[in-house]
């Protein structure tokens, strides 16, 4: 095995972006997403990456100076987390809907009030509709890997659409791991510079994102849709390519570990899919037939590909770290959607917690365990539990719990 | 490209008869010539610019949402300075989209020194959306959000000026231009467009429709401000500042007031206090020289 070093994925991101030769990016800062932005300028200072890098005076102004950017060709990146994700949300629906091949890093972190700078997916699952592709990465290795994959998805001709990559605050932004980092000229094969864009060639004007009809308009929206789909098998496509020459799984639409003959699979997005992997691994030497599903690519969502990976199980655990207050958890809505007109399917249970940097540890893990196996046996069960919740300060339980 | 067959901005677009902003366009884009990329943020001129698959301008234009133009035209110098481009970057936005929603981006990118040149065309209110009060309605106007009443008396606050802020950053170029001067006019861009570093230009755009006066005053009414004293022709080139144009005997406001409906509801005394107030400001330039700091509040 190549020997890493030692960074955190803030750290790991910052070289991802000096490997995939960025051209411009344009970024504000904020806890946890900082140190990624930090090293970018100092790489830039130091020579070491030819960037142009323009530190805005709001998120808002940095995605939009990167679509500006993207938009006359050149290959753009940004970072943000939480309430700079939030400030950005006119822009993020600019930025897909102009088909912008950015690629931006969201240090996931919980949103205020109460503020709160730990981690959750709040922040990312708010911007769900907004046409971008969302990726989430289980390591720091991951960081830097699917940052260099995400350029190769949204510069690819069938897709043209903005890509996310998602790291969990502090639990990767902040936590040390050995990261391979790739020589660069093995990145320049996998990742060649972006093909030429002639959107606002002088020669040749045009108005573009200008007023349309009704008509025109919905044409726009599923030339968008075509290509959101496409994505899926461009992610796949990607990862194998990443996988073959890199000899890392970093990629791809979804990870899947002992799924085969489990009877229960937990389904989770983002770094608590190691914590469940490893927890598997105990269930497995007492014999408990657990699998476990990390959801590496969010949006586009691979329905099709995750109703088959868990349609043999017997109770699915979806844990969500971000709400649809007054729905449910995003994810395990999305998951029971997928299943939807099976003849057989599991039983769906939506764990929600981890908010604000809440831990999903062995102990909540163990729990969830003990309710899907009730679930088995028939018992009444809820179908929500939150993890983590204490009785309010009234001697009220909150509601499910 | 535009050539003289195939004009900077092309006839029959949308803007209402008489409309001062896309005159303003017009004179802007063919002082600039054709090597130029527009940002254009939502605005009466952004409306104007397309009704897909038709096109307006005769340039690359690069819509933008209504708080980016100056982030866009950052992103885009960003991206010419990587790509070794050579090529004019220019804003073109309304007060709203500039002394409002726009200011924070604005403020940034003349602080960090893109070199851009953004023109604001100030029709003194949000006309795109049916002509709401803007920082830059001026005193006492009617707006439909001031629409004045048992209550209320029209606009009652002071605008925004909006050159002084701009000119507060430092920045190496201003200037304030009018389409009833289209020589003066062009000049400036020229000058906006050779200065390194950011410009700004703050132009009068009569609104024939938003204003209420008939179509065919725009020019006439444009030049009365400056005959008025009211709207002040002047460049602040690297710190230094000068006048364009001095009106030797100067019209009465009211010539600028009255064909407006706008303005129908003011009364003579508000006239003097009106007139009271410019040759007041114009007494101290005479006295003192002209200076940023001496104008005051004005309706
Ligand atoms: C974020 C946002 N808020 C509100 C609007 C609605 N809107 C579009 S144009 C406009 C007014 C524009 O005023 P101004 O910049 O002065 O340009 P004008 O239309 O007067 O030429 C408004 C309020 C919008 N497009 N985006
Ligand atoms: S409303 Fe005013 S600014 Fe807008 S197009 Fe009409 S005349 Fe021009
Ligand atoms: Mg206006």
């Amino acid at each position: 095995m190549t020997s890493g070093r030692n960074m955190t994925a803030t750290s790991a991101v910052a070289y991802a972006a000096r490997l995939a030769q960025v051209d411009v990016v344009a970024a504000y800062p904020i806890t946890p997403q900082t140190r990624i932005i930090e090293a970018i300028s100092k790489f830039v200072a130091d020579g070491e990456m030819k960037a142009q890098f323009v530190q805005v005076e709001s998120e808002h102004s940095a995605l939009a100076a990167t679509i500006a950017a993207s938009s006359n060709g050149v290959r753009a990146f940004t970072a943000t987390s939480s309430q700079g994700l939030l400030y950005m949300h006119e822009m993020m629906h600019w930025a897909a809907s102009a088909r912008v091949p950015i690629v931006m890093a969201n240090v996931n972190r919980a949103v205020a009030p109460p503020w709160n700078i730990y981690g959750d997916h709040q922040d990312a699952i708010s911007q769900r509709d907004t046409g971008w592709l969302q990726l989430f990465a289980e390591t720091n290795q991951h960081a830097l890997d699917m940052t260099l994959q995400a350029f190769r998805v949204a510069e690819d001709p069938r897709v043209q659409l903005p890509v996310m990559v998602n790291l969990d605050g502090f639990t990767l932004s902040h936590t040390y791991e050995q990261v391979v980092v790739p020589e660069a000229d093995v990145v320049g094969r996998f990742l060649p510079p972006r093909p030429p864009v002639d959107w606002l060639d002088v020669g040749h004007p045009r108005t573009i994102n200008g007023v349309v009809s009704p008509e025109h308009y919905i044409q726009f929206r599923a030339l968008q849709k075509d290509a959101a789909r496409r994505a899926l098998a461009v992610i796949a496509e990607v990862g194998d390519e990443f996988a073959k020459q890199f000899g890392r799984d970093s990629g791809g639409l979804l990870s899947l570990e002992q799924v085969e003959d489990a009877e229960v699979i937990f389904v989770v997005l983002g770094s608590a899919a190691s914590t469940i992997r490893s927890m598997v691994r105990a269930w497995r030497a007492l014999g408990r037939r657990v699998g476990v599903v990390s959801v590496r690519s969010y949006r586009p969502f691979p329905d099709v590909e995750l109703a088959e990976a868990v349609a043999g199980a017997r109770a699915v655990v979806v844990w969500d770290r971000a709400y649809s207050f007054g729905c449910g958890g995003p994810l395990a809505a999305e998951v029971r959607s997928a299943l939807y007109g099976r003849n057989v399917a599991p039983v769906v249970l939506g764990a929600v917690g981890g908010f604000g940097g809440a831990p999903i540890g062995p102990a909540e893990l163990e729990k969830a365990l003990e309710w899907a196996d009730a679930a088995m046996l028939g018992r009444p069960v809820p179908l929500e539990t939150w993890f983590g919740v204490k009785a309010y300060r009234d001697g009220r339980v909150p509601d499910g719990n | 490209m535009a050539t003289r067959e195939t004009p900077f901005v092309m006839p029959g677009n949308s803007s209402c008869a008489g409309c001062g902003a896309v005159l303003i366009a017009r004179l802007v884009t063919e002082a600039i010539g054709p090597n130029q990329i527009m940002v254009i943020p939502a605005c009466c001129m952004g409306a104007v610019a397309t009704s897909f698959p038709k096109a307006t301008f005769n340039v690359p234009v690069l819509r933008t949402a209504f708080a980016s133009t100056a982030s866009f035209l950052t992103g885009l110098e960003a991206s010419a300075k990587a790509k070794g481009q050579d090529v004019t970057l220019v804003g073109f936005a309304g007060d709203g989209a500039t002394v409002d929603i726009g200011l924070a981006a604005l403020s940034g990118a003349i602080e960090r020194g893109h070199s851009f040149v953004y023109v604001c065309y100030d029709n003194e209110g949000y006309m795109n959306t049916g002509f709401q009060r803007s920082g830059s309605t001026p005193r006492g106007a009617q707006t439909s959000t001031t629409p004045g009443g048992v209550l209320s008396r029209y606009k009652t606050e002071v605008r925004k000026d909006i050159a002084k802020i701009v000119a507060a950053h430092g920045i190496p170029y201003l200037a304030t231009a009018s389409p009833a001067y289209p020589a003066d006019l062009r000049r400036k861009v020229e000058r906006a467009v050779a200065v390194k570093g950011p410009a700004f230009l703050h132009i009068m755009s009569p609104c024939p429709l938003g204003w209420g006066f008939p179509s065919a005053q725009s020019v006439q009414l444009a030049r009365t401000a400056v005959e008025s004293g009211l709207w002040k022709l002047y460049e602040l080139d690297h710190g230094v500042l000068r006048l364009s144009l001095a009106p030797k005997k100067r019209k009465a406001v009211r010539e600028f007031f009255a064909p407006q409906s706008r303005f129908a509801h003011l009364t003579n005394d508000v006239y003097e206090g009106l007139q009271a107030e410019v040759d007041g400001e114009w007494a101290t330039i005479e006295k003192e020289g002209f200076s940023l700091r001496c104008e005051t509040a004005r309706a």
